[in-house]
């Protein structure tokens, strides 16, 4: 690199950046928007669970109709990311590498759930699987039961946080084209070895983040599973609908107590996400320049 | 192994991109496909290593027809136009991949794998660089490296995506004389995509010219530089004076020129075009006949050929190219009257 010197280095950027106060302004601004917002909140769930000590805390979180509520937040995520990891890598593919018709219309349809509000898509089950739903009569008949049950709630949740994982994906698939694929497939790997060891490697940071996303929204969704779960203890609770439920009861330290796991939850989940977003940058900056030719 | 391209058309959508194609490559040979973009030379290529199918028409590897066979079992190598390297995978890795990824049964052992990687690399001249990532290396070395990895299934053809185009001037030059060299060395049945005719004439043994899904003409280089069959090869292949008038009774009459055109005694006249590349004009002072005379507008005497402009009476602007030694002996002004005169001249018909 040959750079003139000009008695001193100056910052290439100098002339674009704004005033010193201006600059200060901005950061003050946010860092008092999420201290408001953000921080003080997270605190107070923390110190309104810890209020009556830890032994009460403990008593809150060991409560068996809390254990069966964490129990199925768990059993939801479990079923709803690996099925949206599936179907969100199938539509991604499709879009990613193919020319169809009817392509937008596949993309517009991924994005319904960001699009339409979590209560309505819980009253769309209703509809469907409820009583008097259009299925109901012949799911009564059958004696399977979707609605006030755990498949309503795992079936709410899929729908909720489907989009993740493919939104994530699509860009990258798109951007990776389908050239490495075709090569793969001319040295004569197969169809799983292409996605295995090309397509897979090539997309699972974006991959791993929208896992991340979707379980995050699983766990805390609360609108759609709310419709659809019927609210009986011990049976169809999600963590989130625990926590309404004992807040109703005016039961604040137990509230706040199990409102925390979901806390803990969603933290663990942010740091998981920034660990991944860090490896990714990582791995798209060579570790040194290329050589000349 | 030799290749036989028959009657191969292929539309997308309402385009279509080949037109009842056919040729042959003999086996051993280096055959340059050349034409504009857009002419249907990639999707042929294409075809030919089976990431597309044609809607008509057969592809045959040694008289064996080879249209329905999968893409991993044709044996074809090919170097994609942006190489298309497995970016998450060392250079060594790319180059093993197709052994890799066969059936166990057909697996070499590492050991084997490293060897035949190993020696590879050194075959293109990278034998250092085997533990780099793509994103690491120049554009000379990567495509280098695609070579390799195309190599290492022992194909028994080479198919080339314009194997240079996204090289600067210099390192293509290179990487020309290289691949030259390498394949008088391995001969291996080789076919090659570009829109460089310079590429073409330099590298090729033979040159399928394609246009608009069809083949234009397919000869030797010398041979389509010389004899091309159509105005279209003979505007491709470099720039060209063209003189336009007509055919009667064996004569062609171009304006200003005339020359003999036996193809055509009728009298029944007909409209032509006389072609002629800058340096088949030649420039001088006096009138030697069948010429005509023009005012030199420009002179480019940077390099061994010195380009001239002339614009003569009808306005016609004419391209001519002459040797130093006869510029300099010439010693022409910008601006003076000169007697240009075709040496040679092609007449097409139509």
């Amino acid at each position: 690199m040959a750079h003139v010197q000009t008695g001193r280095t100056r910052d290439p950027r100098k002339g674009l950046t704004e005033p010193a106060a201006v600059r200060w302004a901005l950061t003050v601004i946010a860092l008092v928007f999420l201290t408001l917002f953000l921080a003080i909140p997270l605190a107070a769930v923390f110190t309104e669970a810890f209020r009556h000590g830890w032994t009460a805390y403990a008593a809150a979180v060991r409560e068996p109709d809390a254990l069966a509520a964490l129990t199925l937040t768990l059993t939801a995520a479990a079923i709803a990311v690996p099925a949206n990891l599936i179907f969100g890598v199938c539509a991604a593919w499709a879009i990613g590498k193919f020319q169809f018709r009817g392509k937008p219309l596949l993309i517009t349809l991924i994005d319904l759930p960001f699009a339409v509000s979590p209560v309505i898509s819980g009253l769309v089950f209703v509809l469907l699987f409820g009583r008097q739903g259009v299925l109901g009569p012949w799911l009564a008949d059958h004696d399977i039961r979707i609605i006030f049950a755990v498949p309503g709630i795992v079936l709410a949740t899929i729908f909720v946080s489907f989009p993740f994982v493919a939104r994530e994906i699509i860009p990258v698939m798109e951007a990776a084209g389908s050239q490495e694929e075709e090569a793969a497939r001319v040295l004569g790997a197969s169809g799983f070895q292409t996605f295995f060891r090309v397509t897979l490697p090539n997309i699972k940071w974006g991959l791993l983040y929208g896992v991340i996303l979707c379980n995050a929204r699983a766990m805390g969704e609360f609108g759609a599973v709310s419709v659809v779960s019927g609210h009986i203890r011990g049976l169809t609770n999600t963590l989130p609908l625990h926590v309404e439920i004992l807040y109703n009861e005016y039961q604040f330290q137990a509230a706040f107590a199990v409102a925390s796991l979901l806390a803990l939850l969603a933290v663990v989940t942010l740091v998981a996400k920034t660990i991944v977003e860090y490896r990714e940058r990582r791995s798209h900056e060579p570790a040194h320049e290329g050589a000349p030719a | 192994m030799s290749i036989a391209i028959r009657n191969v058309s292929k539309q997308f959508g309402t385009f279509a991109a080949l037109r009842d194609v056919s040729f042959d490559v003999r086996p051993g040979e280096l055959v340059a496909l050349l034409g504009p973009s857009g002419c249907g030379k990639t999707t042929l290529l294409r075809i030919v290593a089976g990431l597309e199918s044609p809607d008509a028409g057969a592809v045959l590897f040694d008289g064996e027809d080879a249209t329905s066979r999968q893409v991993g079992e044709r044996r074809v190598g090919f170097v994609f136009q942006h190489y298309a390297l497995f970016r998450h995978m060392t250079v060594f890795e790319n180059v093993a991949f197709g052994l890799r990824v066969r059936p166990r049964a057909h697996r070499p052992s590492n050991a084997s794998i490293r060897e035949k990687v190993t020696n590879l690399l050194k075959l293109v001249q990278l034998d250092y660089l085997g533990d780099r990532y793509p994103s690491q290396l120049s554009g000379g070395q990567r495509q280098r490296v695609a070579l390799a990895r195309a190599l290492a299934v022992e194909p028994k053809v080479l198919l080339l995506d314009e194997p240079f185009g996204a090289l600067d001037a210099k390192v293509r030059q290179e990487l020309r004389r290289w691949l030259r060299r390498l394949h008088e060395e391995i001969k291996l049945t080789s076919v090659f995509v570009t829109h460089d005719q310079e590429e073409a004439l330099e590298l090729a043994d033979r040159i399928v010219i394609m246009n608009e899904g069809r083949v234009e003409q397919d000869a030797s280089p010398t041979e389509v530089f010389e004899h091309p069959a159509s105005p279209f090869v003979m505007n491709f292949l470099g720039n060209v004076n063209i003189f336009h008038g007509r055919v009667e009774q064996g004569r062609a009459l171009l304006g200003p020129l005339a020359v003999d055109y036996p193809e055509h005694a009728s009298a029944v006249s007909q409209p032509a075009a006389g072609y002629a590349r800058p340096h088949e004009l030649e420039v001088a002072r006096a009138d030697s006949g069948n010429g005509l005379w023009a005012i030199l507008e420009i002179a480019n005497v940077a390099g061994a050929i010195v380009k001239l402009e002339l614009l003569d009476d009808g306005r016609r602007q004419l391209q001519v190219e002459v040797a130093r030694d006869h510029y300099d002996a010439l010693n022409p002004k910008i601006g003076e009257r000169l007697y240009v005169r075709p040496r040679k001249i092609r007449v097409f018909v139509g």
